[in-house]
């Protein structure tokens, strides 16, 4: 066994593959770019080497770097993790001949499946079942369509070259063929330059059903039984799951084996998936194979009981397959979601920035239990435009799916992100989803779906406004707390009167407002013109400033978690996350228009030396609109609202005179 | 504030009049020209919630530090609810109650060192602190005797001498009367209480908790003492006498008179007499009439007694506390 391994990756896996090498006695080297410098799998691992610029391309892509940096280090093995450099067949080569391990199968197996026609010609024939198409190279229109009537419609016409779901076309019936081949011809031509085909049946409602191998360098190899990564959405993985609900022992057997036999045609060593698409009587067809440990092989640890990546490690070493196939078995059922900052409102487009606040639920880190966390990222690190933004892998088990299920519903309820939006409220809905539930999968879900999993957003209920309103009066009076002095109490105290105070909160765009009113009866809040008694503990206050507060008002206790963000409040509650904004009328009084001094007219004698508008143009407020030199220095006039310009009075080079109007403009004050 | 307020030595009216330029408000001396042009205004606001904003931070920029010549101790509430006091106080004010148990809540930790316990018993006085700050506490615990009027006047001379302040908790309807006390010389021992009280240059804080009638107010430090703020609870009372006491005493003069030239008073005229004198008294005792009047600085609820002394004692302690030069006092 090594006794030192580098880990050529970042993020989760890269903590993932640590914590494994740390059970196990390995010392643990980590490689990081400028972006990654203070992450946390550098924090993860015993040593660290500074491998290059944020860029993917100047980092963690650069072989050479860091192929030095494990030589320097004394590293005997990396670990490619996956994405970055685990499917590379030139960086595999290049340890080999260094000397170093790479743990992964050889480069011949990475280049045999990296070509997706290559890697289907070899599983012809060795006999794995495909898609009934046609992959070859006459592109004979008449021909293709032939071969279309022989496959059996509905048929799938795909660029050759292509990917990302370009250059694709479903045809329904033979009518359609001729017109849907040109019309895909002309696409993969413009988008890839390339405009040859390949036709698959089209199979409607396809199940996603990969198969984790293992093999050694003896020659054995194992399934460690089937995944089910159905729910997706545009091809991008989005739930997993193990086992794959419906499946048969004879399925899973035949799936298996025909794993294995794709492994072996290939001389796979470690750890590989075999994707197949399924359809639902149960024939399935050989996708791709992916010759790298995958995102989701927690679920299979899960099942299973086993640590993929020792396993990965051990084989690496030489060792054989630590068990055989009939000493592997399934307990129990696992499921796995993905937490993305990302923002499902708004097409899912990834969110960058600083993660303000971190919770999660109970859970075990990177090892077996009923809630498991991989995750790459702590409270208080930022999530960067530079890399995927995955924030952390939440993976349950149960000893049924609904059991799983449930878990699943429970964790996302407890897992609460402030800083970036996330997809968390998105995956609760999706669990709850009734196809889901029913185990009812099929790559389109999601798309069907759309109306309830991405509802249009609505305003929070009034027990929100007065969770937030708590949170500020009793970060108020806990202020006030710390001085002796009566007068810088903050509680509200008042001689015989009442206390009134108004918070103007922004939810989305609506203002809503709570009045709270403080008297020798009690305090009360007056939300959505509902008038009720107050009563507000704080239970604990987490690290990273987050609150917990236990409110009851109006008859309902809430508890939740408060993260305040300057003016904006992050509640969590009731499994939902709800964001608000404070708007204090003081510290936003001097919004109003308060004139630019200097106005339009020169403030001293000088030199107009440029005019950056002319008439007509349309100016904003605080535009610069010319510049002037006057005692050595430069002054700029400036738009003091937005308007049009009407005039400019002086050109460039001339002298004007002190208070000499300069510029005239409509719709300025 | 822009387009709202103006500053001007003469107003447009008096300009017109006085050379006859015809200018707008704003354009002599509004905002904009003031904060831009002139100079005399140092911030232009836009709005009103703006110039409470600017006013904010002019005053957080004043750096004033308040002088404490006392080191805080460590405050700590009353262990005794304020709220209790509300059933301590009879609703028959002839009944007694032990003003100590008002202290107890009044006072940080309800911790009150009482000084001269066993001599004049009739006046409670202690050295306690409110909010962290020491108080030297003068309360009355029945009539006011010889002895009490002697202990009060040593205490606030102590006080006094070590510059702490003054809280008086007055519940007294007058000095004792008779021949006895008299004889004692009760008007000089009083007189030294009142000397006390009235030269005394520590901050004084007088709460009027029951009756303050006649001698007593003056001895407990009324409002012609300057206290620098004089609360009434809602049961208090103030006149120079009790109604009972001034219905009793006209009655009775009004009786001689009567028989003095041989007629006859019955009861029930004696009782016709007396009732307008004690309803004219309650109603101009009241702490509503009393306080229309600015007799005294407000009328507060029992239980925030102990939030009011510490706000008037921490207002207070913007200035240093004075050396005291005492009166004569008349041994």
């Amino acid at each position: 066994m090594f006794n030192t391994l580098l880990i050529a990756n970042r993020g989760e896996i890269a903590c993932r593959v640590a914590a494994t090498a740390r059970k196990l006695g390995i010392r643990t080297v980590a490689v990081y770019s400028d972006a990654d410098a203070q992450a946390k799998h550098v924090a993860s691992c015993d040593m660290a080497v500074h491998i290059g610029g944020s860029a993917a391309r100047d980092s963690y892509l650069k072989a050479d770097v860091i192929l030095q940096a494990a030589l320097e280090t004394g590293a005997q093995a990396v670990h490619p993790g996956y994405g970055f450099l685990s499917e590379n067949e030139t960086f595999a080569v290049a340890c080999a001949q260094s000397g170093v391990t790479f743990v992964g199968p050889p480069a011949s197996a990475i280049a045999a499946m990296g070509s997706k026609s290559a890697a289907k010609a070899l599983m012809e024939k060795a006999g794995v079942p495909l898609v009934p198409g046609y992959h070859g190279d006459n592109q004979d229109p008449d021909f293709l369509h032939q071969q279309a009537d022989l496959i059996g419609y509905p048929v799938l016409i795909k660029a050759s070259a292509g990917g990302g779901g370009k250059g694709m076309r479903v045809v329904e019936a033979s009518e359609q063929f001729q017109q849907a081949l040109s019309s895909c011809k002309r696409e993969a031509s413009a988008s890839f330059g390339d405009d040859k085909v390949l036709i698959e049946r089209y199979l409607k409602k396809p199940r996603h059903i990969e198969i984790q191998v293992f093999a050694d360098q003896h020659g054995q190899c194992v399934y460690l039984f089937e995944r089910d990564c159905s729910v997706q959405r545009r091809h991008q993985k989005v739930i997993e799951e193990a086992p794959a609900p419906g499946m048969t022992p004879e399925r899973r057997q035949a799936m298996g084996e025909a794993a294995v036999a794709a492994a072996k045609a290939v001389g796979y060593v470690g750890a590989g998936t075999v994707e197949f698409i399924a359809e639902p009587d149960g024939r399935f067809y050989f996708m791709e194979m992916n010759t790298r440990l995958q995102v989701e092989h927690p679920v299979t640890e899960m099942i299973t009981g086993l640590d993929l990546v020792e396993w990965q490690l051990r084989i690496a070493a030489g060792e054989p397959l630590p068990l055989s196939q009939d000493q592997l078995e399934i307990k129990g059922h696992s499921i796995e979601a993905r937490i993305y900052a990302e923002n499902p409102d708004k097409g899912f487009l990834p969110s960058v920035g600083k993660l303000l606040y971190l919770g999660l639920p109970d859970h075990v880190a990177f090892a077996r239990g009923d809630i498991r966390v991989d995750g790459g990222v702590r409270s208080g690190d930022t999530i960067s435009p530079f890399y995927d933004p995955m924030i952390a892998k939440l993976i349950v088990w149960g000893e049924n799916r609904d059991q799983a299920r449930a878990r699943m519903i429970q964790a996302l309820a407890d897992t609460q992100v402030a800083g970036v939006h996330t997809n968390v409220a998105f995956l609760s809905r999706l669990m709850s989803d009734a196809a889901f539930a029913a185990s009812d999968l099929d790559t389109g879900l999601i798309e069907r779906q759309r109306q309830t999993l991405l509802p249009p957003p609505q305003a929070c209920e009034a027990s929100w406004l007065a969770l937030a309103s708590a949170a500020v009066l009793a970060s108020q009076s806990a202020q006030g707390q710390a001085s002796q002095d009566p007068w810088a109490r903050t509680d509200g105290w008042r001689m015989g009167g009442a206390y009134h105070r108004d918070l103007h909160w922004l939810d989305g765009e609506a203002a809503r407002r709570v009045t709270y009113r403080l008297d020798r009866t009690g305090a009360s809040f007056v939300v959505d013109g509902v008038d009720a008694k107050v009563e507000w503990k704080v239970q604990a206050e987490v690290a990273d400033g987050a609150q917990t507060l236990q409110i009851s008002w109006n008859g309902r206790n809430q508890s939740g978690t408060v993260v305040r963000d300057g003016e904006r409040f992050h509640l969590f509650s009731l499994g939902r996350h709800v964001t608000l904004t404070l708007h204090d009328p003081l510290a936003h009084a001097d919004d109003e228009d308060v004139e630019h001094a200097g106005g339009l007219t020169a403030p001293m004698p000088g030199k107009i030396i440029a005019v950056q508008v002319k008439a007509g143009d349309k100016v904003k407020r605080g535009q610069p609109l010319l510049v002037m030199e006057a005692m050595k220095m430069e002054h700029t006039i400036s738009a003091p609202a937005d308007g049009t310009v009407k005039e400019v009075f002086f050109a460039v080079g001339e002298q004007v005179a002190d208070a000499a109007v300069l510029i005239s403009l409509d719709g300025a004050h | 504030m822009r387009n709202q307020g103006t500053i001007f030595l003469g107003g447009p009216p008096l300009v017109k009049a006085a050379t006859g330029e015809e200018v707008s408000a704003e354009d002599l001396g509004g905002g904009d020209v003031h904060t831009r042009l002139s100079g005399v205004a140092d911030h232009l606001a836009a709005n009103d919630h703006h110039a409470l904003q600017l006013a904010r931070q002019a005053v957080a920029r004043l750096n004033r530090k308040k002088p404490s010549p006392f080191a805080p101790s460590d405050a700590g509430e009353p262990l005794y609810d304020p709220n209790e006091i509300n059933g301590i106080i009879p609703v028959d004010t002839r009944k007694p109650f032990d003003v100590r148990e008002i202290i107890a809540r009044i006072v940080d930790r309800s911790e009150f060192d009482e000084f001269k316990a066993r001599f004049g018993s009739t006046l409670v006085t202690g050295f306690a602190s409110i909010y962290g700050m020491p108080v030297g506490i003068i309360a009355n615990n029945g009539i006011l005797f010889s002895e009490s009027a002697q202990k009060g006047a040593h205490f606030i001379e102590l006080c006094a001498q070590r510059k702490i302040p003054l809280v008086f908790l007055q519940n007294i309807t007058g000095f004792m009367v008779g021949r006895k006390y008299e004889n004692e010389g009760i008007a000089r021992h009083g007189a030294k209480l009142v000397t006390a009280v009235a030269t005394a240059a520590v901050p004084k804080f007088t709460i009027l908790i029951g009756g303050s009638f006649g001698a007593g107010n003056y001895g407990m430090c009324g409002r012609a003492y300057s206290p620098r703020l004089l609360f009434m609870w809602p049961n208090a009372r103030i006149s120079v006498m009790g109604g009972e006491q001034a219905a009793s005493v006209l009655a009775t003069v009004r009786r001689e008179g009567i028989e003095a030239k041989g007629g006859q008073w019955s009861a029930e005229d004696e009782q016709a007499f007396k009732d307008p004198i004690r309803a004219q008294y309650e109603k101009e005792g009241h702490p509503y009439y009393a306080t229309a009047r600015i007799w005294d600085d407000g009328i507060i609820l029992p239980a925030d007694t102990r939030r009011v002394l510490g706000l008037g004692l921490s207002a207070a302690m913007h200035a240093p506390i004075a050396d005291t030069r005492f009166g004569v006092f008349r041994m």
